[in-house]
C-alpha cells in the first residue's frame, strides 16, 4: 500500500519562500493559532474604532452624494451630464473602464499567481478579490446609468420579449453585457467559495449567538472534511482556470468599445494588450492603497510583508512599462501609417485642448512610475503609497484622453465640440469612489480580510512529513 | 449497554495534533479494513484524502458539461436569434458572421462552467448542511482551527465500538470521544 518517496529533506514552503535576501512571505514564529487569532479578532474583537467610523461616515456621505445624483439623474436624463454630439461618451465611460480595470489586479492575484503557484498571494487575495467585486459594482453602475432609460437596461439581454426583438450580437457592446456579466457572477463566485472554510472558522470562534448563527449559514454546514476538501481544492483550481482566461477576455471585449469604431485613436489592434496592461498596473496600485493602510490599522505587517508589497511594485512597474510600450506604439502607427486624421489626433492631443491632461497622464504614469526601479524607493512604504495614488489618477486620465480627446475631434471641424463636465459628472465619480470605500470599510469589520486557512498552509507545522514507508 | 449504544453512535472520533499524524492514522485505518470513515482538517491535506482511499472527483466532469452546455447554448442562441428569427443587415456582413458570436460563446461557457462546477461541489459534499453528527462533539469545534480528526462511522462492517477504540488507541491520538446521533 505504502507508496516508496524518496527520503531525501525536501524543503517546506517557508524555505522555499524565503530566499535570501527577500522579506518572507509570513513572518517566522506565526502558528495555526496566532494566524487564525490574528485574523479573526481582527473582526471578531477588536471595537469599533473612530478612525474606522469616521471613514466609514466619510465614505458614507459620498454614498448620499451618489445617491443624489443618481436620483437626479433619472429625474433629468443625460443630460445633468457634460456630454453632448459628438462627445456622446463622457465620465460615465472613463469611470466605467477606470474602475473595471482595477478589479483585474484581484483576479490576477487570485487566479492567475495561483496557476503559477506563487503562494506568496496567499495573504493578499482575499482582500484583493473584494477589491474586484466591489470596483467592477462601480464599473457596472456607469454603462446604466448612461442608458438614458436605465429602467430598461434588462433589454440588453436576450430575453423573448413581446415586441419580438433581439439583440444584435454583432456589437461590442452587447459582448461587454456578457463579459461584464459573466466577471461579476464569477469574480463573486470565487470569493464566496473561498470565504467557506474561513466562515466555518468564524462560526466557532463567535461568542454571540446572533453572528454565530449568521456565519454559520454562511458557512453552509462546512466542516473541513478531506472528501470535501479534494472536490474543494479542485473547483477552486478549475475556477481559477476559467477566470484566468476570463479577465483577459474583459478586458479585451472593453478595449473592442473603441478598437471596433472607426475614431481616430481609437481604431487600433495594440488596444486588447495595452488595456490588459493598463487594468493590472491599476489594479494593482489599489492594492497597495487598500493594503498599506489595512496591513498597518490591523497589525497585520507578519501576514502581509514588505515581500508582498515589493512584489505589487515590481508588477507595477512591469505593467506600466507595457503601458509605455503601448504608448509609444500609437504614437509610431499613428505617425507612420500616413493616415490624415491619426496625425492630426496625436497632434491634438500634444498640442490641443486637453494637451495638459495627456502630459499629466505621460508624468503619471509613465515618468514618475520609473523611480520604482530603485530598490530603496521601493522599499519605502510611504513612496509606494504616493506613487499607487499618482498612478490611479494617471489611469484615470488615460481613459478620458483615449475618449474625449478623440471624440471632441473627429473627421469633420463642423462638428467639433468641447467637452466640459458637470457637477454631477463629478458627483457620480466621487461617488463611486465612496461607495468603494464604504463597501471596503464594511467588509474588513464583517469577513475575515485575509485567506485564515491559505495562510495556515504557508506554515510549516502544515507540511505532511514523509512516513508514508512504514 | 453496548448493543444499547451502538445504534445512538455515529463513530468514533480521534484528534491529532499535527497533519503527519492525521495522515498516517488515516492510512493506518484504511490498511486495517476500515472504509466509512473521514479525516477533518483545518486546511486541505491532498494526503489525507489519498489516504482514504479518495482520488478522483467528479468535479472537473461537471465544469466541463457546464462549460460545452453554456457555450453551445450560447453560440446556438446567437445563431437562432441572428440567422432565424430576427436577421439584422449589419453593414453587410453574413447572418451568419461566426467570429462576433465567439465572445459571447466564450464567457458563457466560463459563466456555466463555473457555476456548475461551485453548485456541483457543493452538492456533492452534501453542502448545505447545517448540522452533522461530528459536532456533537465539543472538541471539533478545534477543526476549524489547528486540530485534526478521524471518524470511523459506526456504520463500517468492521466496526466494533470495543476494538475500533483499541485500534484507535495505538494510533496515538491526543484524545477518543464517542460520536452521538
Amino acid at each position: 500500500m505504502a507508496e516508496q518517496i524518496p527520503q531525501e529533506h525536501k524543503l517546506t514552503t517557508l524555505e522555499v519562500l524565503t530566499l535570501p535576501g527577500e522579506y518572507p512571505v509570513v513572518a517566522p514564529g506565526e502558528t495555526f493559532d496566532s494566524v487564525t487569532d490574528t485574523i479573526a479578532d481582527a473582526v471578531l474583537k477588536r471595537p469599533i474604532g473612530l478612525g474606522w467610523l469616521g471613514g466609514f461616515l466619510f465614505a458614507g456621505f459620498w454614498v448620499m452624494i451618489l445617491l443624489i445624483a443618481v436620483t437626479y439623474l433619472f429625474f433629468r436624463g443625460v443630460g445633468i451630464f457634460g456630454i453632448m454630439i459628438p462627445v456622446a461618451w463622457g465620465f460615465c465611460i472613463i469611470n466605467f473602464v477606470w474602475w473595471i480595470g482595477i478589479g483585474h489586479a484581484g483576479t490576477l492575484i487570485s487566479a492567475i499567481l495561483l496557476l503559477l503557484k506563487q503562494s506568496w498571494r496567499n495573504s493578499i487575495n482575499r482582500f484583493a478579490e473584494a477589491m474586484t467585486l466591489f470596483a467592477v459594482a462601480c464599473a457596472g453602475m456607469f454603462p446604466i446609468l448612461h442608458l438614458g432609460r436605465p429602467w430598461l437596461a434588462y433589454w440588453l439581454f436576450p430575453y423573448p420579449s413581446s415586441m419580438g426583438v433581439w439583440p444584435q450580437f454583432r456589437s461590442p457592446l452587447v459582448w461587454d453585457v456578457f463579459a461584464v456579466s459573466t466577471y461579476a457572477t464569477i469574480s463573486a463566485v470565487f470569493w464566496y467559495v473561498g470565504l467557506v472554510p474561513d466562515l466555518a472558522t468564524m462560526r466557532e470562534k463567535a461568542k454571540h449567538p446572533l453572528t454565530k448563527k449568521l456565519y454559520g449559514i454562511l458557512a453552509l454546514g462546512w466542516r473541513g472534511s478531506a472528501r470535501h476538501w479534494k472536490r474543494y481544492e479542485s473547483v477552486y483550481l478549475l475556477l481559477a482556470g476559467l477566470a484566468t482566461p476570463l479577465v483577459l477576455s474583459v478586458h479585451t471585449v472593453v478595449s473592442f468599445d473603441f478598437a471596433i469604431a472607426i475614431v481616430p485613436g481609437w481604431h487600433t489592434t495594440i488596444f486588447p494588450p495595452y488595456f490588459v496592461a493598463g487594468a493590472i498596473y491599476s489594479g494593482f496600485a489599489m492594492v497597495l492603497v487598500l493594503a498599506i493602510p489595512i496591513r498597518k490599522y490591523y497589525h497585520l505587517e507578519n501576514l502581509i510583508t514588505r515581500r508582498h508589497l515589493e512584489n505589487s511594485a515590481k508588477v507595477m512597474l512591469a505593467t506600466g512599462l507595457i503601458v509605455a510600450y503601448g504608448y509609444f506604439f500609437e504614437t509610431f502607427v499613428g505617425l507612420y501609417a500616413g493616415s490624415t486624421y491619426e496625425r492630426f489626433m496625436l497632434q491634438n492631443r500634444w498640442f490641443g485642448t486637453y494637451a495638459p491632461l495627456y502630459w499629466a497622464l505621460i508624468v503619471c504614469n509613465i515618468a514618475i512610475p520609473q523611480l520604482l526601479w530603485i530598490p530603496k524607493l521601493r522599499k519605502n512604504i510611504g513612496f509606494l503609497f504616493v506613487i499607487s495614488l499618482d498612478i490611479l489618477i494617471g489611469m484615470w486620465l488615460e481613459r478620458f484622453v483615449i475618449i474625449i480627446t478623440s471624440l471632441s475631434r473627429d473627421f469633420l471641424p463642423s462638428s467639433w465640440g468641447v467637452y466640459v463636465p458637470t457637477r454631477w459628472d463629478w458627483a457620480v465619480l466621487l461617488g463611486t469612489v465612496g461607495f468603494f470605500s464604504a463597501c471596503m470599510y464594511l467588509f474588513i469589520r464583517i469577513m475575515p480580510s485575509i485567506s485564515i486557512f491559505e495562510m495556515r498552509t504557508l506554515l510549516p507545522e502544515a507540511e505532511v512529513a514523509e512516513v508514508h514507508a512504514k | 449497554m453496548k448493543e444499547a449504544l451502538a445504534p445512538a453512535l455515529y463513530g468514533l472520533m480521534a484528534e491529532f495534533d499535527s497533519s503527519t499524524d492525521l495522515v498516517v492514522a488515516t492510512q493506518a485505518a484504511y490498511d486495517a479494513g476500515y472504509r466509512k470513515m473521514d479525516a477533518y482538517s483545518p486546511f486541505p491535506i491532498e494526503e489525507a484524502s489519498d489516504a482514504l482511499g479518495f482520488h478522483k472527483t467528479r468535479v472537473p466532469l461537471i465544469v466541463l458539461c457546464g462549460g460545452l452546455f453554456g457555450g453551445l447554448g450560447a453560440y446556438g442562441l446567437q445563431y437562432w436569434i441572428n440567422c432565424i428569427s430576427y436577421p439584422l443587415n449589419i453593414g453587410g456582413r453574413p447572418w451568419h458572421s461566426w467570429p462576433a458570436f465567439i465572445v459571447p460563446t466564450f464567457e458563457m461557457t466560463v459563466l456555466f462552467g463555473g457555476l456548475a462546477g461551485v453548485f456541483g461541489m457543493f452538492a456533492l459534499n452534501g453542502l448545505p448542511l447545517p448540522h452533522h453528527p461530528v459536532f456533537n462533539v465539543e472538541r471539533f469545534s478545534a477543526v476549524t482551527r489547528d486540530k485534526f480528526f478521524l471518524v470511523v462511522e459506526a456504520a463500517d462492517p468492521k466496526f466494533d465500538l470495543v476494538e475500533t477504540h483499541e485500534f484507535m488507541q495505538s494510533l496515538n491520538p491526543t484524545s477518543i470521544s464517542e460520536v452521538p446521533h
